[in-house]
């Protein structure tokens, strides 16, 4: 029957038809749907590599790991409840008893619209919520999965800071995995390690059935810093007491002399880096001290910047050991500038002068060279590395301000703005009349470089800013007989295996424009200080025997304020240089002298 | 014996698809609802396919009877809507059935006996008989329009049109059936039965990539599937797609794409190539059948099983819309099964009563 061959044809006809198509899928384009079918079916997830740890010069840790019961939410599956998962939030939230707003905001993925609290992770990576979570509470976690769906208890490694708030600026945070501030950011390549990678499989809901495929992390390299925790604990210990206000700043640098390495880096305020690991909250994280007062706290350096003075009048050719009259006051212009509570010391050698402190005969040396035109104090500023970073292996450091002729210049346009609109933002009316008076002065002058300036520069008043650090810096070549270092924290980077992966040593960034002699002299004279000099009531009964510590007190003035309180010192053997900085602390042998002579001596004991 | 032959190697890989398709499902009573439901067919088969036809022919006006009286059935209360069709009947808790599979069973047969019981000197069915059949089939065809269930009423178009051709009536019939076939596509558009999910089928044939993640997620993860399989497949029970349920309805409509992943194009040809040997002898058994009867339901049997094979098998390539038709023979389906494998025997009744007609004529 012909009508029978026309169906068979066309029954043949359909069948060839599916065998062509499936032709085509699976052998001519399968390639294509091979790749398509691995990217719905499976997700990459990276996995955490183990952060390298930090240690102290002993290899004691600054910062370890440690494992926490933690509480984590996988942005994935809550987003795929109801309403987006506010109601197991919400039980969470009633559970760990935190507000729901606090958990809700930490689960955020960070974006440009989100700002923190929010998660900085990859959405696939659970999200840790809360740490420190009782066993109790994430037991009952564990034990109603379905109440949690997204939630997950488990163990894993979070930073621990063994010294507590103990140098929490040098050591700085992570967020997320990566370091924000401190050593965590400076080193945060060699600390991280290598995040390794699980390709997981999914089902249709997203829901992992299994692992395809794992590649490990590697773990990061440990640092091991110069820093000493013993001396830095007691460094914290001596700031903390001197630092009495509330609230207050200061800090404490203490370096190697010889090698420009940091052993201990105190600031105040500062703050228990814990807080991090448990999350920060918006409110919380405003109110952080996260500035480093070591480091980038800026404060004029009072009398310990004579110390660059007798090496700029060296240089101008003045001999150190002639005798100056050290009055009670001496006219610059038309002021008279006065000694430090207007004694009147008599004769002094430029020894006698940084023993006792004397103010006026470094104003008749700043007005004499005015006077010639000759720049050495200025010079001997920048060769003494101020107004530069010191390129300390932290980041975020202040510069500080050497105050010039081109700087004074510069800022004298700006002057007379603000000799026209005043200070309207300043609140306090006397402060803001002493501001526009001085705006008024500098414009008046055309910026140039005055007299006075030069005057007040000589005796580290003024413009002229330092951070803790570079003073330390500075002191630490004139222990170590002129050489300025870049310091340094990290010591060496050790791989997982121990091995030394690299060894870090301070660059040499410059040579003191003194000579040998000078700065002879000038170590000469600063061990006087502490014995007989300005310092010798903070230092009564010290075993200079057993230190040598030699040093130089500053009394800086702050307008308004209580004076900022220094003290500079350094000794032959231990090789030290210790910085003591006190912010609205008084004077210098008041405050900061007697701060360091605690750190000396928890240094020999 | 080469039919039924074939129907069991086809509803044995069926069972092995089913559970490879359920392996990751934690209700693992699928394959064995599949398992009892092959065995009842293949029960059934070997019975009707020793039925003597006119034996058959007797019951079959009540056949037909039961048929509508269950289609409209699952338009009342007793049916139970399952992805928005009216298409099961629920005779106890578990045990349900679809009537419109039981359906295609008897129009067949009902179909075959206007056209297939030529009256003395006749040589092909009359303007009467024909316009008997329309009726006939026009009753289910109407049924299955209501609940709505396109792909059913496509494979009973099918039936109409291949026991309408093989009976020998005037091909203009054909034209009418066409006719009819548009005019009742008209129909429904106008009556709102044809929802918007209908052309949107037909729009991701168009352009699947636009509609890979909405109304195409379906065709666009089946050919996912099935393209992934490449030449030899990911092996049986080694399907990452099949396991993580990528392709919804994966075991009923979808099952084809279980083989093109995990037996590749080998599997899936070979299954292709199964059906149309079985449908090629299908052919033939109507061909050689002795009497017009038994021509008749072997072709309708064939057109059948051939428009099913054809529309399931080309959704799941993306040649047609996805239209919701069971793979005959190898899909998770019990009525589908067991109708399915009655058919089967059916074509090897209409062989056998030949035979044994041959025979007796040589005794």
């Amino acid at each position: 029957m012909v009508r029978l061959r026309v169906l068979r044809v066309l029954i043949a006809a359909l069948m060839v038809t599916l065998l062509g198509r499936l032709w085509l899928l699976q052998v001519v384009e399968g390639g294509t749907y091979t790749k398509a079918a691995a990217d719905t079916r499976t997700r990459t997830v990276p996995v955490p590599a183990t952060r390298g740890q930090i240690l102290d010069v002993h290899l004691r840790p600054l910062v370890a790991n440690r494992s926490r019961p933690v509480v984590t939410v996988d942005h994935v599956t809550l987003g795929l409840q109801p309403g987006g998962g506010r109601a197991v939030l919400t039980r969470l939230a009633g559970l760990l008893r935190v507000p729901y707003g606090e958990l809700e905001a930490k689960t955020r993925l960070c974006g440009p619209e989100v700002a923190q609290p929010c998660w900085p992770g990859s959405p696939y990576s659970p999200i840790p919520v809360a740490e420190q979570v009782e066993v109790a509470r994430a037991l009952r976690i564990a034990e109603h999965p379905r109440d949690f769906p997204g939630v997950s208890v488990e163990l894993r490694p979070v930073r621990w800071y063994p010294l507590g708030s103990g140098a929490a600026h040098t050591l700085g945070y992570l967020q997320g995995e990566h370091g924000q501030a401190g050593l965590e950011s400076a080193y945060d390549r060699e600390l991280a390690g290598r995040p390794g990678s699980r390709n997981v499989a999914v089902d249709n809901t997203g829901k992992v059935v299994r692992t395809v495929e794992e590649r490990a992390p590697a773990p990061g390299d440990t640092l091991v810093t110069s820093i000493d925790a013993r001396v830095q604990g007691i460094a914290e210990r001596a700031l903390a007491g001197a630092v009495s206000r509330p609230g207050g700043k200061g800090a404490a640098v203490v370096l190697e002399s010889a090698t420009g390495r940091v052993v201990a880096l105190a600031s105040q305020p500062t703050y228990d880096p814990g807080v991090w690991t448990d999350g920060v909250s918006a409110a919380e994280y405003r109110g952080l001290p996260l500035h480093s007062s070591a480091l980038q706290g800026q404060w004029a350096p009072g009398s310990t910047w004579k110390v660059v003075s007798v090496a700029g009048a060296a240089a101008a050719g003045y001999r150190l050991e002639a005798a100056y009259d050290c009055p009670s006051s001496y006219t610059v212009g038309n002021r008279a500038f006065r000694n430090f509570a207007s004694a009147d010391l008599g004769e002094l050698t430029m020894h006698g002068a940084l023993v006792k402190s004397c103010d006026t005969i470094f104003y008749r040396l700043a007005d004499e060279l005015w006077r010639k035109g000759d720049q050495a104090l200025e010079r001997a500023a920048k060769g003494f590395a101020f107004g530069t970073a010191t390129g300390v292996d932290l980041p975020g450091e202040g510069a500080g301000l050497v105050p010039d002729r081109r700087w004074k210049a510069a800022t004298g346009a700006a002057s007379c703005k603000r000799a026209e609109s005043g200070y309207p933002e300043e609140k306090d009316s006397a402060r803001a009349a002493y501001l526009t008076r001085l705006a008024k002065d500098n414009c008046s002058s055309g910026g140039a470089w005055q007299a006075g300036d030069a005057a007040n520069l000589s005796i580290g008043q003024g413009d002229v800013l330092v951070t803790p650090l570079q003073l330390a810096r500075a002191y630490a070549a004139v222990a170590n007989g002129g050489t300025l270092f870049s310091p340094r924290v990290g010591l060496r980077v050790l791989r997982p295996d121990g091995e030394v992966a690299r060894t870090i040593t301070p660059p040499v960034t410059g040579r003191l424009p003194a000579s040998a002699p000078t700065l002879a002299f000038i170590r000469a004279a600063l061990a006087d200080v502490p014995r007989t000099g300005t310092a010798s009531g903070a230092f009564e009964g010290f075993p200079f025997d057993r230190a040598a510590v030699a040093g130089k007190t500053g009394t800086a003035e702050a307008y308004g304020r209580q004076d900022t309180s220094w003290f500079a010192s350094f000794a032959p053997d231990p090789g030290y240089t210790v910085v003591v900085v006190v912010s609205e602390g008084g004077r210098g042998a008041e405050v900061a002298a007697p701060a360091a002579r605690e750190i000396w001596e928890g240094i020999l004991s | 014996m080469i039919v039924p032959g074939l129907a069991v190697a086809l509803s044995g890989t069926g069972l092995l698809l089913v559970w490879s398709a359920t392996r990751t499902q934690p209700d693992q009573s699928l394959l064995v609802r599949q398992a009892v439901a092959v065995g009842i067919g293949l029960a059934l088969m070997w019975l009707v396919s020793r039925l003597d036809l006119r034996v058959l022919r007797a019951y079959v006006p009540l056949g037909y009877a039961i048929a509508v009286g269950s289609l409209v059935g699952v338009l009342t209360p007793l049916g139970v809507r399952v992805n928005g069709q009216h298409s099961w009947i629920v005779l106890a808790p578990g045990v349900q059935f679809q009537p419109a599979e039981f359906a295609k069973l008897a129009l067949v047969l009902a179909l075959a006996m206007p056209l297939g019981e030529l009256r003395e000197g006749e040589r092909r069915p009359g303007f009467g008989a024909v316009l008997t059949a329309l009726a006939l089939a026009a009753i289910p065809m109407a049924l299955i329009v209501l609940q709505p269930d396109p792909g059913t009423l496509i494979v009973f178009c099918a039936i109409l049109a291949g026991v309408i051709l093989v009976s020998g009536a005037r091909l203009r019939w054909l034209a009418v059936l066409a006719f009819g076939a548009a005019a009742t596509v008209v129909a429904a558009w106008q009556a709102g039965l044809v929802r918007p999910h209908h052309v949107e089928r037909l729009m991701v044939l168009a352009d699947p990539a636009s509609y890979a993640s909405g109304i195409g997620y379906n065709a666009a993860q089946a050919r996912i599937a099935i393209g992934s399989g490449g030449l030899a497949g990911k092996g049986l029970f080694n399907g990452e797609q099949t396991a993580g349920h990528f392709v919804p309805e994966q075991h009923t409509d979808f099952i084809f794409t279980v083989a093109g992943e995990e037996l590749g194009f080998a599997g899936g040809a070979a299954i292709v190539v199964l059906l149309g040997v079985l449908l090629w002898r299908g052919v033939g058994i109507a061909a050689r059948s002795g009497s017009p009867y038994g021509r008749v339901v072997a072709g309708g049997v064939v057109c059948w099983l051939a428009a099913q094979s054809f529309v399931n098998v080309g959704m799941t390539l993306g040649l047609l819309p996805i239209i919701g038709v069971p793979l005959p023979l190898v899909s998770y389906g019990g009525s589908s099964t067991v109708a399915c494998l009655v058919a089967v025997g059916l074509l090897e009744a209409v062989r056998r009563g030949r035979a044994s007609a041959w025979a007796r004529d040589l005794r």
